[in-house]
């Protein structure tokens, strides 16, 4: 119904309709960070919890390291759907160490608290310098399907 | 005593005069048969070179003939000695006598085999495309960038580190920029590099090729104002993302007289003119 008159006022501008796979829901800010609190992350298994649609997207409310930054291995606590659930940082925006790779977004996978993995699969690459984790975390590398 | 002398040299002077007389009679006589010779003929003989011999190295192949200077061969404009320069440079000649570092440009294609403990194998293949190269000396490093499974991956690898196993050019080509960062915010398929990609042919004595392909990006806003004539990018069609009134307004930002600054390292000849 708002759809004739959105298509008047951009009719000026020609924009690109991006595919479904790129949409964005919602603003992303151009500076690429590592995670902290109140960051908006990409959950990136195939959890139910992480996958249905809510009106906010998922955010970062707490961060357990030292210092309140988190980088690839972290645990953090996330805000979805209005209940609190940990997470494992698998990939995030801000360039690491020279030979390591670096995400287009901020990956986490829901995990529980004793650190087994809430869904089943991960499509997205990850890093293969979580291997380090192999005693807390090897459940989660299982599921990981392709490593970069 | 003096008449004597006098009557003596008058003698060996008229003496001296026959002797001439007679050599420049006799190289008349010498040289006449050659100027009637030449004389007969109408035209007279023009002085035809020998050929240069062409000289053509067959101890070095063709490939090894091929002149590349890498980037980071290029000291940069510092108050630091030359000599650590120098010897940074003999550094990366001994390691390039060891890994292979082919000639590739911003634009390219390539595929890094690198050895990495926590991967499975020990080794770790990644293909993309070459967005950057940056640093001097031995931190020259350059990233490549591929979409994986819908994840846009990029990873900075350094030349000269010892656990790069092989660089390979599976597709040699130039873009219209230097940098290709502006591809974080183009349509994914522009930055999409198949793995199982084949290596394209290309013969080591032709001129590079240019891809003048100007890419589509993604609705506003970017990770950087690309449309400011800062970056000067020439491959984005900002036709489709922008209005006239945008760009015209993105051009506030130029500073036309950065050519002529003679303190940056500008192409002085450009000014002689």
């Amino acid at each position: 119904m708002a759809l004739p008159w959105l298509s008047g006022s951009l009719s000026g501008l020609l924009l690109e309709t991006a595919s479904l796979n790129c949409q964005r829901n919602f603003s992303v800010s151009a500076v690429a960070a590592a995670i902290q609190k109140m960051t908006r992350v990409r959950v990136v298994d195939n959890s139910s919890l992480g996958n249905t649609p809510y009106h906010r997207p998922p955010r970062v409310i707490h961060v357990y390291t030292k210092n309140g930054v988190g980088k690839v291995g972290d645990r953090v606590l996330l805000a979805i759907k209005g209940q609190k659930k940990k997470a494992l940082i698998v990939g995030h925006k801000m360039p690491g160490e020279r030979m390591t790779p670096r995400f287009d977004s901020n990956n986490v996978v829901l995990i529980e608290d004793n650190g087994n993995p809430t869904g089943t699969r991960i499509k997205v690459p990850v890093p293969t310098h979580l291997r380090k984790l192999e005693g807390d975390y090897s459940k989660v590398l299982a599921i990981a399907g392709s490593f970069v | 005593m003096a008449a004597c002398t006098k009557r003596l040299d008058r003698f060996i002077i008229s003496l001296r005069l026959l002797r001439n007389l007679q050599l420049q009679n006799e190289r008349f006589l010498s040289t006449s048969p050659c100027l009637r010779a030449a004389g007969n003929d109408s035209e007279s003989p023009k002085f035809v070179p020998p050929s240069k011999p062409v000289i053509v190295d067959k101890t070095q192949t063709v490939a090894s003939l091929r002149k590349f200077l890498s980037p980071e061969f290029i000291p940069p404009r510092q108050r630091t000695d030359p000599l650590k320069f120098s010897i940074e440079r003999k550094d990366m000649i001994r390691r390039r006598k060891v890994l292979n570092i082919p000639e590739f440009y911003v634009g390219s294609i390539l595929a890094v085999i690198m050895a990495d403990p926590n991967a499975s194998g020990k080794t770790n293949r990644f293909v993309g495309i070459c967005i950057q190269r940056g640093g001097k000396g031995l931190g020259a490093t350059f990233v490549l960038r591929n979409i994986i499974n819908n994840q846009g991956v990029e990873i900075c690898y350094e030349l000269y580190s010892p656990r790069i196993q092989k660089i390979e050019v599976l597709k040699l080509e130039k873009r219209l920029d230097d940098n290709l960062m502006y591809l974080r915010d183009a349509l994914p398929e522009y930055s999409t590099v198949d793995p199982e990609m084949k290596p394209v042919p290309f013969s080591p004595t032709g001129e590079v090729p240019v891809n003048k392909i100007k890419v589509r990006m993604r609705p506003k806003p970017w990770s950087k104002r690309w449309e400011r004539p800062k970056f000067n990018i020439q491959g984005i069609r900002f036709d489709l993302s922008l209005t006239p009134e945008q760009m015209e307004h993105a051009q506030k930002w130029a500073q036309p007289w950065l050519e002529y600054d003679m303190l940056k390292d500008a192409d002085l000849s450009k000014i002689g003119r």
